[in-house]
């Protein structure tokens, strides 16, 4: 009987055997279509080479991180419809996995024959210099960095100026006085948002408390939501993150409060893109605003400039207030009270006159703070 | 029918195939081509000379982690700690690399002893608390991982380095490129580190193979109880084979430190290089040669890969889906084990 079982089992797990191998053999058989529609896509691709063709690598962020990865994507894809270019036929996309993918992307895409590559975000820059350096003849574009070569154009921005305006609106919004800041990685990248937080903050009324606080990562929301999560119950209400993904967590532990008790007065900053749509929750949203950084308008608008033959090589594009490449969200009317609104307004003026030169740096911010 | 040696050969190489087989099938499922897949997987990984050195360069750290976690494995330590020993080793490269100024035949061989004894005092100290304290070394290591993500951090940012967000180059005297190796594979990241890699697989078999304390280190692995009554020390044994594992995986790490990348980030997380070494190991049945044949499929996967969006769309995540897959029939290999073992009694 026992041995009947056995047997049994054995010519189950053969059917099964052969009914797989018999399924990878008809596969096998569609291989050839596979095959032909294969490089009938390269042919393609080479047709669309003959042109002008733009492409990009993340870092390890990916395509859908809700923030600069994704922006810089939709100013390509924007940049293509332009030019009749969809995905593969003219732009197109690498996403890196880990620090050692940034190089072997890059090179795929100089292989390829694209003649401008961008790598998103500052975590590219050694890669950009060295692929830069052995491609002479390759332009490249380095988002949020400063590569000094002739063959690269470097995007950054003028982030300060954005978080100085939405540390405005913090501290006309906070009640308690108390506000905070979460962090990605202590940089010198995120310092200058800190630094134009702090300053905003401290202009509207200098006795408002800022504490800041860096989570160490980009891509920890369990982070963010323990940190936000102490600094929800010490009493700050309003939080601005420069975090990428782990901001997710400051959102979600702003939601969990507000679930909780629906009176209870916690808001989110968001960054980057608009994050209306992270705050909402039943009918209210916690996203007082965001601090929108167009990585989209930059690469589109240098990309159209290098189709056209100028493209800003060994050049430092610098994006702000005044090109509307930095912007404060007012997505969430019921939050942005018109009072609010004006002092942005009235701010962002002054900022753009020159009337106020917002600090970008830690030491700077500390001078700022004394001089107040 | 089959012999216990071509078994042992034949596990691995069932579960390549059936984990290739499932993430074809999943592809299909999600409507992509598994062959244009596979194929720009290949291409990838082989298309040209450049795509061969990154994939070499890849397998590179792999076999030395893949032989850290395999050597602490058979002494029945389960090392979940080589991704911080990496760490630790890459910032000791890269530490030394910087700080001192030597010729190369002196400055090299100090850098990687450097990287070494760094990844060994990171596999010692969960080594000596299992010895003395009975302290389970899966839970220490877990936690040493964190503190070398974060120690490494700390100290590019604020010792090594002014406030940046990575250290300066090392000098070409502690660098293992070479323009040669470079130029004849159009600029890829390959170093001679390879070289390194395959010299510690050679001593790793023979440690374990050919030395009294190899076969001591074995015993403990086999049985703990048995070793002790045959009058061998336990702890010192467990204590070694964490020191050795340490260093083959702070070698690991200076094969970034003073290969691939010359200098050392403050990083948002981990590498993935000690753990992908779990896997690596794993495949490889823990000897020298099958770590060194499992690592080149690593790399050879992880390279190619990222190809396979660019050239067949296929999402990397899919990519990921298959190695998870070849590593769930590896470690369900009993499975295949006991389907050998049947058809080897059917055919006497």
């Amino acid at each position: 009987m026992l041995k009947n079982r056995r047997s049994l089992l054995i010519l189950t797990l053969l059917l099964a055997i052969g009914m797989v191998l018999g399924a990878c053999g008809s596969s096998d058989g569609d291989s050839e279509d596979a095959e032909g529609s294969g490089s009938d896509n390269s042919n393609g691709e080479e047709a669309a080479g003959d042109d002008f063709s733009v492409a990009m690598v993340t870092d390890v962020g990916g395509i859908d991180d809700k923030s600069f990865n994704q922006s810089a994507w939709e100013g390509l894809t924007a940049f293509g419809e332009e030019n009749g270019m969809e995905k593969g036929q003219g732009i197109d996309y690498a996403q890196s996995t880990s620090d050692a993918d940034y190089n072997t992307n890059l090179n795929r895409l100089v292989r390829s024959d694209y003649n401008l590559i961008y790598g998103i975000g500052f975590l590219l820059a050694p890669a950009i210099e060295e692929v830069a350096d052995q491609n002479p003849d390759t332009n490249f574009g380095i988002v949020d960095s400063v590569v000094e070569k002739d063959n690269v154009a470097s995007i950054v921005f003028k982030e300060h100026q954005g978080s100085f305006l939405v540390g405005v609106a913090a501290a006309m919004k906070t009640e308690s006085d108390k506000v905070g800041f979460i962090g990605g990685v202590d940089s010198d990248l995120i310092n200058k948002f800190e630094a134009g937080f702090r300053a905003g903050v401290k202009s509207v009324n200098k006795d408002i408390e800022v504490k800041v606080q860096y989570a160490g990562a980009f891509d920890a929301p369990d982070d963010g939501k323990a940190i936000a999560s102490n600094m929800y119950s010490q009493g700050i209400d309003v939080i601005y993150h420069a975090s990428g993904g782990t901001g997710n967590g400051v959102f979600a532990q702003a939601k969990d409060l507000k679930q909780n008790d629906a009176d209870r007065n916690v808001w989110v900053i968001g960054v980057d893109r608009d994050q209306h749509e992270e705050g909402q929750i039943n009918d209210t949203n916690v996203t007082l605003t965001s601090m929108v950084k167009r990585v989209d308008v930059a690469v589109q608008d240098v990309s159209t400039n290098a189709m056209n033959g100028e493209f800003p090589g060994g050049e430092v594009v610098e994006y702000g207030l005044e090109d509307d490449a930095i912007s404060v969200a007012t997505t969430n009317e019921e939050a942005m009270t018109d009072e609010i609104k004006t002092a942005v307004e009235d701010w962002k003026e002054k900022i753009v006159n020159g009337e106020v030169e917002v600090p970008s740096t830690i030491d700077e911010v500390k001078e700022f703070e004394d001089s107040l | 029918m089959f012999s216990n040696r071509l078994v042992n050969i034949l596990i691995p190489t069932i579960s390549v195939f059936l984990g290739l087989l499932v993430g074809a099938f999943i592809m299909l499922g999600f409507g992509y081509n598994p062959l244009t897949g596979y194929l720009s997987l290949w291409e990838g990984a082989f298309g040209d000379s450049y795509f061969f050195g990154e994939t070499l360069r890849q397998v590179t750290p792999y076999i030395l982690s893949g032989l850290a976690v395999a050597f602490a494995f058979r002494t029945g330590l389960f090392n979940i700690g080589v991704e911080g020993q990496v760490i630790m080793g890459w910032l000791a490269s890269v530490w030394v690399g910087l700080a001192i100024d030597a010729p190369m035949i002196i400055h090299l061989p100090l850098v990687i002893i450097a990287a070494a004894l760094a990844g060994a005092a990171w596999g010692f100290l969960p080594g000596l608390l299992k010895a003395k304290l009975g302290v389970h070394e899966v839970i220490v290591t877990i936690m040493m991982n964190y503190i070398a993500l974060y120690t490494s951090n700390a100290l590019v940012r604020n010792i090594i380095s002014d406030g940046q967000d990575r250290t300066d180059r090392i000098p070409e005297t502690a660098s293992l490129t070479s323009e040669w190796l470079a130029a004849l594979t159009q600029y890829s990241r390959l170093h001679y580190g390879l070289l390194i890699a395959l010299f510690a697989a050679a001593i790793m078999w023979f440690i374990l193979n050919q030395t009294t304390r190899g076969y001591e280190l074995r015993s403990v692995g086999f049985n703990q109880d048995a070793s002790r009554y045959a009058g061998m020390n336990v702890g010192r044994n467990i204590i070694l084979s964490m020191v050795i594992s340490g260093a083959f995986a702070g070698l690991a790490g200076a094969m970034e430190g003073i290969g691939t990348f010359g200098y050392q980030s403050v990083k948002g997380g981990f590498t993935n290089i000690g753990f992908d070494g779990i896997a690596v190991a794993l495949l490889g049945g823990n000897a020298a040669i099958g770590v060194v044949l499992a690592a080149l499929l690593f790399g050879t996967l992880k390279v190619g890969a990222l190809n396979m969006p660019t050239g067949a769309g296929v999402p990397t995540e899919l990519v990921d889906i298959v190695i998870a897959m070849i590593i769930f029939f590896v470690a369900s290999s009993y499975m295949i084990r006991w389907f050998l073992l049947k058809m080897k009694k059917e055919g006497k």
